[in-house]
């Protein structure tokens, strides 16, 4: 069959650095194909090419065997090709009806036609297999139907092309099966599906062929027949998968330094309770939503909640996250850009911010001792930048959360709380994140992971608590990690079941 | 991915020029030179020393302002805190028969003090309320205003005592070894707010605050007293250009310190501080504060323009200004 979209050769720079280099991808009608690798293997940056969002440096693109250069994502839509964002595009305060026709609105004597819109967004919403309201808010939804909405959005203008973006991120096992339906139905359709995750058991269930990315390059483009996860695994790291992952260190001590009792976080968490040991990784497993960052936020006085918290056997309660600070608990947000680093201040100010009174001599800053730690930050965290004079907001994501690390351990913290330590990481980083975590924990400090990506609470962690809807539904010890047993706690379901439950609901 | 950082390079930093810092100080020649071709009588010491000192009470207003709008506020009632308290320590004045040093200073310590409580009044409705500082210092405003108006009964508060008068006159005509003493109060103003604004933790706090909350949150800034504390320093930067503006005329009315809001903020933004917060440039402002009057002194020398459009022309400059800082942002 020929091909729909197929691209040939495709690079792409971003001044001297090529992100992508000599894709030859092509995309035929009716079928879905998969495009896996690593966070920073270019993925999205080639969704993005071929939705028209940015041109290519070299190669070229063809649509129905003719060559076409896309002036921008209007123009890839108006020729039938639509892309569904990872992240959720949609205002809140609008109604799905409103929504799903922002910008396009139907009119009818000049004025919008709202029975007219709110029909056909029923009727699409219903094929879609759904019954969401038409006139309700995309407020009050949960994130699994306004991803839902968005699809519809996406799928409102005639369609050729389907690309989606990581789109079972936020979503239960259950919640995913409908979704690949929802693909499938596309296929049966005659619609070339692009699917973009990392998720290799998904991919497995619902495409036809996979393209491996790895560093911007194309290592392989195989059909699914026979291709197993693990393989695709292999191809996506190229490396033993083993060694990503440091050994973990021996649990020095059954000391316990923190123990939290019935912690309730009013609308996010209800009555859990846990305890950390001295030299351990406790790592924090459940869906997006679960309630693990906001007890955690909690915990240290960032966001209002009660429970009993005590600290090598003592009563404590943090106002703000300064006292928790006092105390040796630090939390790294998983918002780094939002919540972790001033990103249009330079490395310096970043990095004594939360430290600046070990920088004050008298009631001022000494600024050599800045620079002086700075020097050392760089060096210990190998923090990798042009000039020391960037911006925060210049560095990689990598970079980034070196820079937070070496903030926060300024702080000589005792606790350790990361939360996503790995989320927007080369593979590179990671593994040297990984490496500090296990020598944190070697060097007698309690540390609190917490990860949506299972390998790394499996490949990292002594013990996983799994949370689900607020409440601890459980913990796996170190002896029985398995990715099976964390999904089963997150969710209730084993994997296997979570289909035959889809399909049941469909 | 091989590069890593070199230390610091001291002939490199040389040429990494920070055009927003700049621009202040380049608008400054540039309107002094075209001061002297407009007008030989621009260039003259006492042309110039008189220009500064009529910029002085903005000056010291616009170096609290320079706090405050760092931090990511806005204070909006400077104006009339202002008039407020130039009326109470007059009135404070008044009450105290005798024309001695010790009236004077209690009436200076009267004025810091109402003004100070002004400005944490401003800080703790902003922080403990969680109200925009743009509709909390509108509502003080209009309050401050009020109470003068109220308590002048519409007219004139003036001091009544001749001699007092005379004692208190050298703070605004008065000089020293040449320098008019405004001059000398607001350059030790701007002095200490640079001292504290760049060298210590509040100073790094108060910016921190300013370009993103959360993170200051996140990182242990006590985020609402820094804030408060921000409203405070307005709140004395107000009190301190008022006792130099009390004796210039010795007189409160209902329409002192109009408008003053607009021109301290217009000075703040033309020196390069960010209106949205996270950069803040005390040394900027107090040129923004110096060019606003010097455009007002170049229009009254020159014919080109009525005087009487001084407030369109000084209106301009900050929207100028903000289209500068915009494009100087995009172009880093």
């Amino acid at each position: 069959m020929d091909s729909v979209l197929r691209s040939e050769n495709i690079s792409k720079s971003f001044g001297p650095i090529e992100v992508l280099s000599g894709i030859s991808l092509d995309l035929k009608p009716g079928e879905v194909h998969a495009v896996i690798g690593e966070n920073g293997a270019g993925k999205s940056t080639l969704m993005r090419i071929l939705s028209g969002h940015i041109a290519p440096t070299k190669g070229s693109l063809h649509l129905n065997g003719q060559p076409i250069t896309f002036s921008g994502p209007v123009d890839a839509e108006a020729h039938g090709i639509v892309l569904v964002h990872q992240e959720i595009l949609l205002a809140p305060d609008l109604t799905v009806a409103q929504n799903l026709f922002l910008g396009r609105e139907i009119k009818r004597f000049g004025f919008v036609d709202d029975r007219t819109m709110r029909e056909r967004t029923r009727s699409i919403l219903h094929e879609l297999g759904t019954n969401i309201e038409p006139d309700r808010e995309v407020s009050r939804l949960s994130i699994a139907d306004r991803q839902l909405v968005q699809i519809a959005r996406a799928l409102l203008v005639p369609h050729k092309v389907v690309a989606f973006d990581e789109p079972t991120a936020v979503l239960t096992p259950i919640e995913a099966e409908s979704l690949f339906e929802i693909i499938r139905k596309l296929r049966s359709q005659g619609v070339a599906v692009l699917y973009i995750s990392h998720r290799l058991n998904e991919v497995k269930a619902v495409a036809d062929r996979v393209t491996v990315l790895r560093d911007g390059r194309q290592i392989a483009t195989r059909d699914i027949e026979g291709l197993e996860p693990l393989e695709m695994a292999r191809l996506m790291v190229g490396r033993d998968m083993s060694k990503l992952y440091p050994e973990k260190p021996k649990t020095a001590s059954d000391q316990i330094v923190l123990t939290v009792r019935d912690m309730v976080v009013p609308g996010y968490v209800e009555k859990a309770s846990f305890s950390l040991r001295r030299g351990e990784i406790l790592g924090f497993g459940g869906l997006i939503g679960a309630g693990r960052t906001e007890l955690f936020e909690a915990l240290v006085g960032l966001r209002s909640g009660h429970g009993t918290i005590s600290l090598d056997g003592k009563n404590v309660h943090f106002r703000d996250a300064r006292e928790a600070m006092a105390a040796g608990i630090v939390y790294l947000s998983e918002d780094r850009k939002g919540k972790g680093l001033l990103l249009q201040q330079n490395l310096r100010i970043n990095l004594s911010l939360a430290a600046l009174d070990k920088f004050s001599r008298g009631s001022f800053i000494d600024s050599r001792a800045e620079e002086n730690a700075l020097d050392q930050a760089i060096k210990d965290f190998d923090i990798r930048t042009r000039s020391r004079d960037l911006l925060a907001g210049q560095l990689s994501g990598g970079n980034q959360q070196k820079l937070l690390l070496a903030k926060m351990m300024l702080l000589e913290p005792r606790i350790v709380i990361i939360d996503e330590p790995t989320r927007g990481v080369d593979i590179g980083t990671k593994e040297q994140i990984y490496r500090f975590i296990a020598s944190l924990a070697a060097e007698g400090k309690a540390v609190v992971v917490i990860s949506s990506e299972m390998q790394e609470l499996i490949g990292l962690c002594h013990r996983v608590v799994v949370m689900r809807n607020g409440r601890v539904a459980g913990e796996v010890s170190q002896s029985d990690l398995s990715e099976d047993a964390i999904v089963y706690l997150a969710t209730g379901v084993h994997e296997e079941r979570a289909a035959e439950i889809a399909a049941g609901h469909a | 991915m091989t590069e890593t950082v070199l230390p610091t390079r001291a002939e490199k930093r040389k040429f990494a020029i920070d055009m927003r810092a700049l621009s202040p100080f380049i608008a400054l020649i540039v309107l002094i030179i075209a001061g002297a071709l407009i007008n030989p009588d621009f260039l003259t010491a006492s042309n110039l020393l008189n220009v500064v000192t009529r910029s002085a009470f903005i000056a010291i207003i616009a170096v609290g302002a320079t706090f405050v709008i760092a931090s990511g506020g806005l204070d909006l009632s400077v104006g009339s805190m202002a008039a407020l308290t130039a009326g109470i320590m007059i009135l404070t004045l008044n009450s105290q028969g005798s024309a001695d040093m010790g009236t004077l200073a209690l009436g200076m310590l009267a004025a810091i003090a109402l003004s100070a409580a002004c400005g944490l009044a401003n800080g703790l409705i902003v922080t403990f309320g969680r109200i925009e500082p743009f509709i909390v210092t509108l509502g003080t405003m209009g309050i401050f205003r009020s109470l003068v108006i109220w308590l002048a009964a519409g007219g004139t508060i003036t001091m009544r005592n001749l001699e007092l008068r005379e004692l208190y006159r050298p703070v605004y005509f008065g000089n020293v070894f040449g320098i008019p003493v405004p001059i000398i109060a607001f350059m030790v103003v701007a002095a200490i707010g640079a001292l504290i604004l760049y060298r210590t933790s509040f100073g790094r706090h108060v910016v921190a605050l300013g370009s993103n909350e959360d993170v200051a949150r996140y990182s242990g800034v006590p985020i609402w007293r820094v804030r408060t504390l921000t409203y405070i320093i307005q709140g004395i930067c107000v009190g301190i250009a008022v006792l130099v503006y009390v004796p210039r005329l010795g007189s409160a009315t209902p329409t002192t310190g109009l408008l003053w809001e607009l021109q301290a903020i217009t000075a703040v933004v033309i020196g390069g501080t960010a209106l949205k917060g996270g950069i803040g440039r005390v040394w900027g402002t107090v040129v923004g504060a110096v060019i606003l009057e010097l455009v007002a002194n170049i229009m009254v020398l020159s014919n080109f323009v009525s005087e009487f459009l001084v407030g369109a022309v000084q209106g301009a400059i900050i929207i100028i200004a903000m289209l500068v800082q915009r494009s100087v942002h995009r172009g880093r």
